[in-house]
């Protein structure tokens, strides 16, 4: 029970909150002071890596952490409930988000600083942080507008008129999708008189199916889909990603659609096991479709954007067969691909921006020959591109184990099958992805194995030196990528607890209430 | 709207209202009033103002940009959180100063800081949107 005094280590749970609007608010006030932006944000950011890193340590050693706001007791004040699901993702988050600082400082310029990317970052990894870490489901929306005002904030930021555009598309469906989560949780509050998430627990769990809760599970599914994009209330997503600035894609990819993951699991999983088990079957199809239709994209687009696009629908998919199967292993297999998911797809934009300043270009039938150029980037490409088809020994290939294991537990052949030809299809995406930009020798239209002459008749020059900015954020996820894939262990502990402490909220619930009334 | 009548008035109205606005920021701990309603009041009389005399005038009499008046608004706010830690109690617990003044008992604490943020950031956001709607206008 949070009767007791406070410890000083529960501050953990505020402090990445405190840091980034502290930090945003600093950034706002020096908005024209272009140079400092950067420095202010990674400096912020760094802060909240290593406070998130504090608290996931923490989380790991005690168990849940629970702390209430101004020391109202729950359910009545507002609670912020740390699980180690939530302090990974956190944790995750802020690392994509210093990457992106880093990566912005030779990205973006002076006229887009003072438009205000930082602010917009470190606000947007408030909304991301404070979702991740809250137990009150109205606080949850309430984090969910601070994020999406900041992304559109971001997604705008050239005001090119595909971006106007790509922005109105991404801003109207995620209002929509908002909007009825607001409206689910204000039935929620009327059936069960409660926000707090360990509350709502043993409410729902008292209803014993009875009731509208189904409805209301059916609205929250719906609402956090879209958020999400799964199939297929997705068509935002391809329609809004490949539009804005490189790094803003790969905040988003890596982001925002895992927010809408996050929500699934905790709400759908943890507050309603009945009512998911009622929907297994039909979020099994949602998400296979999601799979299926992700990967298909994937495969039919030339731009890279648009592709990687696609794979960020795709491996949503996978995270949405973790919650129609619903065993702990399913789950804590759809966390490892959610954090996975949201280490890789970042990078993978930035391995775009990379290819973009590389073969100057973003269309798979311009580039070419890019292996002979940079050897480094190929490699790193291929380390990415295996990851995200989920061969080992990179990240995503342990979680992909654990899904199929966890299906086949279930005795859901067919997601298994699913998973594993998403699996297959991908690595044919993929595998054409690299070909084409990187092993053949040039561009479309020039003979192959050769580099293109020059006007004066010369040879394109071989060596391309690499920013650093680029090759510090895309080399770090990249390793973080290598570490996670050849010592899983950790993470699967992680992962584990995080996935016990959503099927069984047990803990959850007595972190913040002491004891299961 | 370029009346004489509502040019000599609006300077006025909108001194009045700031002070209104500010009264209702403080009396709303245990009142009706507050950060939020205090600030709607004032984005009302810059308005106003703007109406009149033009945006330019509005953003010499704000001396600070509305912008920056927010990002200091939630850096107040983010401050009033910070004494429970003191404390050791939980963020937001409120802290009280009470004391007497001029023989009359003041009665200051976190929770007014925290207002007073709100206050800024009201107003320094929805400035903004209004001032550049205004602009526009004129456009």
């Amino acid at each position: 029970m949070v009767t007791q005094p406070v410890q000083g280590a529960d501050w953990l749970l505020v402090l990445p909150l405190l840091l980034t609007m502290a930090g945003g608010a600093v950034a706002i006030m020096l908005r024209k002071k272009t140079a400092v932006q950067p420095w202010i944000a990674i400096g912020v950011i760094s802060l909240v890596v290593v406070s998130n890193l504090a608290l996931l340590s923490h989380v790991l050693q005690h168990g849940v952490v629970t702390i209430v706001m101004g020391n109202w007791l729950p359910p009545f004040g507002i609670a912020f409930t740390a699980d180690p699901m939530g302090a990974l993702f956190a944790l995750a988050a802020s690392i994509v988000a210093l990457c992106a600082a880093i990566y912005a400082t030779g990205s973006i310029e002076a006229s887009e600083r003072r438009y205000g990317f930082f602010p917009f970052l470190i606000l947007l990894l408030t909304g991301v942080t404070g979702a991740f870490l809250t137990g009150d489901i109205f606080n949850l929306y309430v984090w969910f507008e601070v994020l999406l005002i900041a992304s559109v904030g971001m997604i705008i930021l050239g005001n090119d008129k595909a971006q106007i555009d790509g922005g109105v598309k991404y801003a109207v469906l995620n209002f929509v999708a908002t909007t009825l989560f607001l409206i689910a949780t204000g039935l929620l509050y009327g059936l069960v008189g409660t926000l707090n998430m360990a509350d709502i627990a043993i409410k729902v769990s008292e209803l014993e199916g009875q009731g509208p809760i189904y409805g209301i599970a059916a609205l929250y599914f719906l609402a956090f889909a879209m958020k999400a994009a799964a199939f297929p209330v997705n068509f935002w997503l391809p329609a809004s990603y490949h539009t804005p600035r490189i790094v803003v894609s790969a905040v988003f990819g890596g982001l925002l659609t895992k927010v809408g993951v996050y929500a699934l699991l905790r709400v759908v999983l943890m507050l309603m096991p009945e009512t998911r088990e009622w929907m297994g079957s039909f979020i099994g199809f949602v998400a296979i479709i999601t799979m299926l239709s992700g990967v298909f994209g994937a495969l039919a687009q030339t731009d890279i954007r648009r592709m990687i696009g696609y794979l960020v629908i795709s491996g949503i998919g996978s995270m949405l067969a973790g919650l129609a199967v619903g065993n702990q292993i399913a789950v804590a297999g759809a966390i490892f691909y959610a954090a996975h998911s949201i280490l890789c797809m970042t990078a993978l934009y930035f391995l775009a921006g990379l290819m973009f300043n590389i073969g100057g270009s973003f269309s798979m039938r311009e580039l070419g020959g890019l292996y002979t150029k940079s050897p480094l980037t190929a490699g790193c490409a291929l380390v990415l591109l295996l990851a995200v088809a989920g061969l080992p020994p990179f990240s995503g290939f342990w979680p992909k184990v654990m899904l199929v294991e966890g299906a086949l537990a279930d005795g859901r052949g067919l997601v298994a099958a699913s998973i594993l030809v998403t699996g297959v299809l991908t690595a044919i995406a993929i595998g054409r992805f690299w070909i084409f930009c990187f092993w053949r020798g040039g561009p479309e239209g020039t003979e192959d194995g050769t580099l293109v002459p020059q006007a004066d008749g010369s040879v394109a020059a071989n060596a391309v030196s690499l920013p650093a900015n680029i090759t510090l954020s895309l080399g770090a996820l990249t390793a973080i990528i290598i570490l996670v894939g050849v010592f899983p262990e950790g993470v699967m502990a992680i992962v584990s607890k995080g996935a016990a402490s959503l099927v069984d909220p047990n803990a959850y619930v007595q972190s913040v209430f002491g004891v299961w009334p | 709207m370029n009346t004489v009548i509502f040019r000599t008035i609006a300077p006025y109205l909108s001194a009045l209202m700031m002070v209104f606005s500010i009264f209702v920021l403080l009396r709303g701990h245990n009142e009706p009033g507050g950060g939020f309603i205090g600030g709607l009041i004032a984005v009302s009389a810059f308005a106003i103002y703007g109406i009149a005399c033009g945006v330019a005038a509005v953003r010499r009499a704000m001396v600070v940009h509305p912008m920056s008046l927010a990002g200091i608004g939630l850096f107040i706010a983010v401050l009033s959180v910070l004494p429970s830690y003191l404390f050791a109690q939980a963020p937001m617990t409120s802290q009280w100063l009470i004391f007497d003044f001029l023989g009359s008992t003041m009665k200051l604490s976190t929770p007014l800081v925290f207002d007073i943020g709100v206050y800024l950031v009201v107003v320094g956001a929805i400035t903004s949107i209004a001032l550049s709607l205004e602009e526009r206008d004129v456009d």
